[in-house]
């Protein structure tokens, strides 16, 4: 079993708007038999953060396009994307681009 | 997995450009991966290039950048005051904003325009609907429904801007149109069949098109959205993010959606569909509006009467419908003030449109 990850979550450029405009929140993954990944983070996220139009942050099993997620402030399409596997106090940032300019 | 020993170590991909620092993005446009510091300065250098390469322009002019408070205008208006200094250019910038009169939306970006403008040391001028039309958007909405008041606040920013411009004087005003802004607009004009628009669409700038009508330019056409988030979010600029109450504008989102849809299997579908948008040529003999100005207001305008003044005309008559689809046949008659029958009044107050 691995043990519980904590990781610490930000909305931003409107994404937060879909989670009763929070921005920041610490979250504790419960401990699990395989590692969690990120694709799991999205269906937990889904599942337990989201809290309007759950269409405008996922699609299929990944974010919705025009989305940007950074992994410890590094691009996630430099990190495996779905597959990165999560680290105890990682730093994962959603930004959406689909608002106003 | 690491390929080379089958270690479980995550080994960070460097930056293809300096080959020392760790990098933070992969750039949709090139593919390459770039540390922080070799991305800002690609990002600027392009924005550079695009300027110099269309001269967009000349040493001594007054350059007004249309700032709204968002993610577009904050990056345009930071990269050009950074590239005036380090290149020279020898512009006087400054900001200029339109206040549609939106509360909770407008009000609340305009504040970041506002610390914007001590941020960077630039003068601001705020051009408000209310003052230049007597009404503010909250206004009409109350009017006209949720429907087309789109329509409404889009002809009315148009020209609040060039008001706005002539009112500081400026040469030119710069917007902070991006490259997936223009290929959305392609593709728009191309569902909409609006031939005289997707021609002069991808334009970068727009010569004077007459009194009234300051030229524009959009230096950001060939920045990717994605680079522009990244850039204010690595330089942590500030920007205000929320998405304008009254906006139902469903036609711009399915085509932004479409694109964005493209983009996450092929990067380069933005740029592609830019590179089609210019290269078009409409075939000779194709029927295209004929610019004059307004009899009116003397703005541009194809028709005798400029569209925004046929908005105004219709709010203030209490028949919304005028401005909204066709009723050129009525200009006529509205000019002359002559009253409008029964059956056109009752057409034109309808609010189910």
């Amino acid at each position: 079993m691995a043990a519980p990850v904590g990781v610490h979550l930000e909305f931003g450029g409107g994404a937060e708007l879909l989670f009763n405009g929070v921005k920041e929140h610490q979250v504790t993954l419960p401990s699990q038999s395989d590692p969690w990944d990120m694709k799991q983070l999205l269906v937990w996220i889904r599942r337990n953060l989201l809290k309007e139009r759950p269409e405008l942050f996922v699609q299929g099993d990944t974010v919705r396009p025009g989305i940007l997620v950074l992994i410890n402030d590094a691009d996630w399409e430099l990190m495996g994307e779905l597959e990165y596997q999560l680290e105890d106090q990682d730093n994962i940032v959603f930004i959406s681009t689909l608002h106003g300019g | 997995m690491c390929i080379c020993c089958f270690s479980k170590v995550k080994m960070p991909v460097l930056c293809s450009s300096c080959a020392k620092k760790r990098a933070v993005l992969k750039r949709p446009k090139t593919g390459h991966s770039l540390c922080k510091d070799c991305f800002f300065w690609a990002f600027e250098e392009e924005v550079h290039r695009t300027i110099m390469a269309a001269k967009l322009f000349k040493p001594g002019e007054t350059v007004g950048i249309a700032a709204s408070g968002g993610k577009d205008s904050t990056v345009l208006a930071h990269v050009m005051k950074l590239l005036n200094e380090r290149y020279s250019y020898g512009l006087e910038l400054m900001l200029i904003s339109v206040d549609e009169g939106i509360t909770g939306y407008r009000d609340d970006s305009l504040e970041t325009v506002k610390r914007n403008q001590e941020q960077y040391e630039l003068p601001l001028k705020i051009v408000s609907y209310e003052e230049l039309y007597g009404w503010t958007m909250d206004a009409i909405v109350k009017q006209v429904g949720l429907k087309n008041n789109c329509t409404f606040c889009g002809v009315f920013r148009r020209q609040a801007l060039d008001r706005g411009a002539i009112i500081l004087k400026v040469d030119k005003i710069c917007t902070g149109h991006n490259a997936d802004d223009v290929a959305e607009t392609v593709l728009m004009n191309v569902l909409r069949g609006d031939i005289a628009r997707l021609r002069r669409c991808t334009a970068i700038s727009t010569a004077s098109e007459g009194e009234g009508v300051v030229p524009r330019c959009k230096p950001l056409k060939y920045a990717y959205e994605k680079e522009i988030v990244l850039y204010a979010y690595f330089k942590k600029l500030d920007y205000f993010s929320t998405e304008c109450i009254y906006s139902p504008n469903a036609y711009r989102g399915y085509a932004r959606t479409f694109l964005k849809d493209l983009e996450s299997i092929r990067p380069s579908s933005i740029m592609d569909v830019i590179h089609s948008g210019e290269n078009l040529s409409v075939r000779e003999g194709v029927k295209m509006p004929v610019q004059g100005t307004c009899s009116r207001c003397g703005y541009i305008s194809s028709q005798a009467l400029c569209k925004s003044c046929v908005l105004l005309e219709g709010l203030n008559r209490g028949l919304p419908k005028l401005g909204i689809g066709k009723h050129h046949r009525l200009h006529d008659k509205i000019l002359s003030q002559q009253p409008l029958t029964e059956k056109e009044e009752r057409k034109l107050k309808a609010v189910d449109f």
